[in-house]
């Protein structure tokens, strides 16, 4: 801009500037330079006598290995950013590897696990706990989401078919570790002890929900379990889990920021800005995308044209790994070893879990307007990651088909109760409405509530009974 | 012309400084009080050095911001409180927001300096959506009061488009964060400072005009001037005339010619938009009778309105004529029709003269 650079003219800022271009002197989150031109495949050799064409015919070469290109004609020169080496070939880099990213996984699709697989080891303590809880959510989610359809609740949004990664995941995080949830990762907090009546109340809007009634079902937040409130609005959380990364490392914590998205999250400006601040931030954040094939009805191939999410990661300079979203034990490595790194390196993960949204988006859709009921039912069925960590468990002599139906028959009730306990509690008080818009109530809104007030008392009928006053 | 002319070739002496009475000053200082002669920009950067000074979990971070920004705003930060906590940021303004709030999400200060107010749109959702709520949605449990957002605002004589955007109005529109914009380097430390350590999201906006235009003598301590109080800094009787930033100059002029003809102008300065001071105008025009107003950005839905509104229907029936607006044109702001689209001195001479002779 004009005026800046006027403005900018003197001596020392010109310095500045030219020192940081040449990547001298560079900040303490120091500049990463390309060590390695971007490796490719030498080009093939098909020629043609017309130039045009033969320009048109260069090959488009693919990525592959980390080994630095040696050809005879390569120059190195340094230009902002490093030293790149020359090449006189047009080669396009290919738009995809010949190859999927391959997927980490530890059991097969029936439980067993595989015998060259090398994951993190769980006791039965924590492996019973996990399954449980992947049960407890399940059928939290069940009797929740019957709820809503009796009209007990308003709405409700499930996590079916990705328990596997609620609960994994938290099982692999320490308490310490600061959770920015999308909204389907209610497990999370189960599996740091949120209760069922806790749930309830949030999703009743009474008046011991810890947000005071103020938002729809299942924006769940605890300060005291380290999950941020949950807002509707998509991958919003992304930018905010790297800020909050950052204090964790500059206050020398032991412990990283965890956000979580899906597949359609991915594609909002929020998850670019957030991978590239984390990445030059040096934040030691994990990026965890549940990519579970659905943005409500939009499929992942009307999502985005890269082999899913993971390869994204590379674009940042980001340390990434697929893993099979709905093998608990792949899930509880993946997250624990990519934790030690953000922790320990002071650098950000991306991991992409891949599963299937066997629910529908919410309550307000039905899903089988968009894709087939028999493929949301094999999800369900044969490659549920309830069944597969189950059949690891008992394989070990830690579970039993008496400890399955005491667990459910014990969760039943409890969620039974928390829902007849969470219906009759009476709604926050009216003056909740005006408080925490800012620390104090200004003005304004003091005047406003005097002017609420008057008008419940002219006209009761216009008002819900329950809300006390 | 001429005055266009002056506007560049003179530093403006500040609004409120040195003519007629003024109010008893809002400023609390403590200790005995060295003041300096300082420019906006130089008034602000006093203020981030103390705000980092004070509080070891503070930062300040933008685009360009390790050289001293691009108005200089940011001098010296980044060699007297290191790297790590006075940082350059990538290119990209709703990552730049959205790590803040992170940041203050996790009790920090974060003081992030959006480079010109014409580019915060793309961080419009994380403030709306995450700052603004991020305190009442959870029930308190959580809260980003920590974070202020400042930017340079207004116009510059050339900026055109992008580089002379009044975006306040947006804001105001936001329950949940606090919008303060400064008149003067001495306001704008104090006002600052306040901002910084109030407990809810602020946006700050700095009349780039003033940058070196304005001098002022600055007291060199920590003080802060309470948000939410406007100041009448020039008392009269006819007609009251609220504005802020770097219009209240322009409006100072005004009433200084219309004192000469006659007429007794009473200016106040608003200071904060979000949640604005009604009390001290309502007062004032109860007092006059008259209100006119008078901003930058674009007549129409302009914060004016606002003001226009709410005095209504505290004082219709001490009201002697409408209330009148002097604003900017509803019109991208243009480059060579700038002096057309300015609400100028003359324009608000011109709406007293007709308020009054209503």
């Amino acid at each position: 801009m004009a005026q800046h650079l006027k403005s900018s003219s003197s001596r020392s800022t010109l310095l500045n500037v030219l020192r940081h271009n040449l990547g001298l002197g560079s900040p303490s989150h120091a500049s990463r330079h390309l060590r390695h031109n971007l490796p490719h495949n030498p080009p093939s050799t098909r020629v043609s006598p017309n130039p045009l064409t033969r320009l048109c015919n260069t090959m488009v070469d693919t990525l592959s290995s980390t080994s630095s290109h040696e050809d005879a004609n390569s120059q190195v020169m340094d230009f902002p950013g490093g030293k790149v080496a020359f090449t006189p070939e047009i080669h396009f880099i290919s738009e995809s590897n010949e190859q999927r990213v391959p997927c980490y996984r530890v059991l097969d699709d029936n439980g067993q696990q595989l015998t060259d697989s090398r994951f993190v080891p769980v006791s039965e303590e924590v492996a019973v706990k996990m399954y449980s809880d992947m049960v407890t959510l399940q059928m939290m989610d069940n009797i929740f989401y019957e709820a809503q359809r009796q009209g007990r609740l308003s709405f409700y949004a499930t996590a079916f078919g990705e328990e596997a990664i609620n609960i994994a995941s938290a099982a692999a995080l320490s308490p310490q570790d600061v959770i920015f949830p999308q909204y389907r990762e209610p497990g999370v907090l189960l599996w740091r002890g949120f209760t069922l009546q806790e749930f309830a109340n949030q999703c009743f809007g009474n008046k011991s929900d810890y947000g005071k009634g103020r938002q729809m079902p299942v924006h769940y937040g605890s300060n005291k379990l380290n999950y941020f409130t949950v807002s509707a609005t998509i991958a919003t959380q992304l930018p905010n889990a790297v800020g909050a990364a950052y204090s964790l490392k500059m206050d020398g914590k032991e412990a990283c920021a965890v956000t979580f998205f899906g597949d359609g999250g991915s594609s909002e400006g929020d998850f670019h800005a957030a991978l590239n601040f984390a990445a030059v931030m040096e934040a030691p954040v994990l990026f965890i995308c549940r990519n579970n094939g659905w943005a409500i009805s939009t499929p992942t191939s009307d999502q985005f044209r890269s082999d899913g999410v993971v390869v994204k990661g590379r674009a940042y300079g980001i340390r990434s790994i697929r893993v099979d979203g709905n093998d608990a034990l792949a899930m509880y490595s993946a997250v624990h070893e990519g934790r030690e790194m953000a922790i320990r390196e002071h650098r950000p993960i991306l991991i992409e879990a891949l599963t299937y949204r066997v629910g529908h988006h919410s309550t307000s859709d039905d899903s089988t307007r968009y894709r087939s009921a028999d493929e949301i039912e094999w999800w369900n069925k044969a490659r549920n990651p309830l069944s597969r960590f189950r059949t690891w468990v008992e394989s070990n002599g830690w579970w039993s088909d008496e400890a399955e139906s005491d667990l459910r028959s014990r969760i039943k009730k409890e969620m039974l109760e928390a829902i007849r306990v969470a219906e009759k509690t009476e709604k926050p008080n009216l003056n909740h409405m005006f408080s925490d818009v800012y620390d104090v109530p200004p003005l304004n809104l003091r005047e406003q509530e005097l002017l609420v007030r008057k008008c419940v008392k002219s006209h009761p009928q216009d008002y819900p009974s329950d809300v006390p006053l | 012309m001429a005055s266009l002319l002056s506007r560049f070739c003179r530093k403006l002496a500040v609004p409120g400084s040195a003519h007629g009475a003024r109010m008893v000053s809002t400023t609390t200082s403590c200790g005995s009080e060295t003041v300096k002669s300082l420019n906006l920009y130089s008034a602000i950067n006093q203020a981030l050095h103390i705000a980092l000074e004070t509080d070891p979990r503070s930062y300040v971070f933008g685009e360009d911001v390790g050289f001293g920004g691009v108005f200089r705003c940011t001098t010296g930060l980044a060699e007297r409180f290191g790297k790590n906590r006075v940082f350059n940021t990538p290119l990209c303004e709703q990552g730049i927001v959205g790590f803040g709030i992170g940041l203050a999400a996790m009790g920090n200060r974060a003081v992030v300096e959006i480079q010109f107010a014409d580019y915060i749109y793309p961080a419009f959702d994380q403030i709306v959506n995450e700052a603004a709520k991020f305190r009442y949605r959870s029930g308190n449990q959580f809260n980003c009061g920590g974070l202020t957002i400042r930017a340079p605002y207004g116009a510059v004589g050339h900026g055109g488009h992008y580089h002379s955007q009044s975006p306040e109005a947006f804001f105001c529109h936001v329950p949940g964060i606090k919008v303060v914009i400064p008149r003067s380097p001495r306001e704008a430390k104090g006002l600052l400072l306040s901002s910084i350590r109030d407990p809810n999201p602020v946006v700050f906006f700095e009349p780039k005009w003033l940058y070196r235009q304005a001098v002022e003598e600055v007291p060199e301590h920590d003080y802060m001037i309470p948000l939410s109080e406007a100041e009448v800094i020039r008392q009269g009787n006819d007609i009251t005339l609220v504005g802020w930033g770097a219009q209240l100059t322009v409006m100072e002029q005004a009433c200084l010619d219309a004192e000469k003809e006659g007429i007794s102008c009473e200016l106040i300065d608003l200071k904060t938009l979000l949640p604005w001071d009604k009390e001290t105008v309502e007062t004032s025009v109860k007092k006059t009778g008259r209100l006119l107003i008078s901003h930058e950005a674009p007549v129409t839905g302009g914060f004016g309105a606002e003001i226009s509104a709410t005095i209504l229907e505290r004082c219709f029936l001490k009201l002697e004529a409408p209330v009148s607006r002097v604003c900017g044109l509803d019109t991208p702001f243009p480059l060579v029709f700038e002096p057309f689209y300015m609400p100028t001195k003359n324009k608000i001479l011109d709406a007293i003269k007709s308020t009054v002779n209503y």
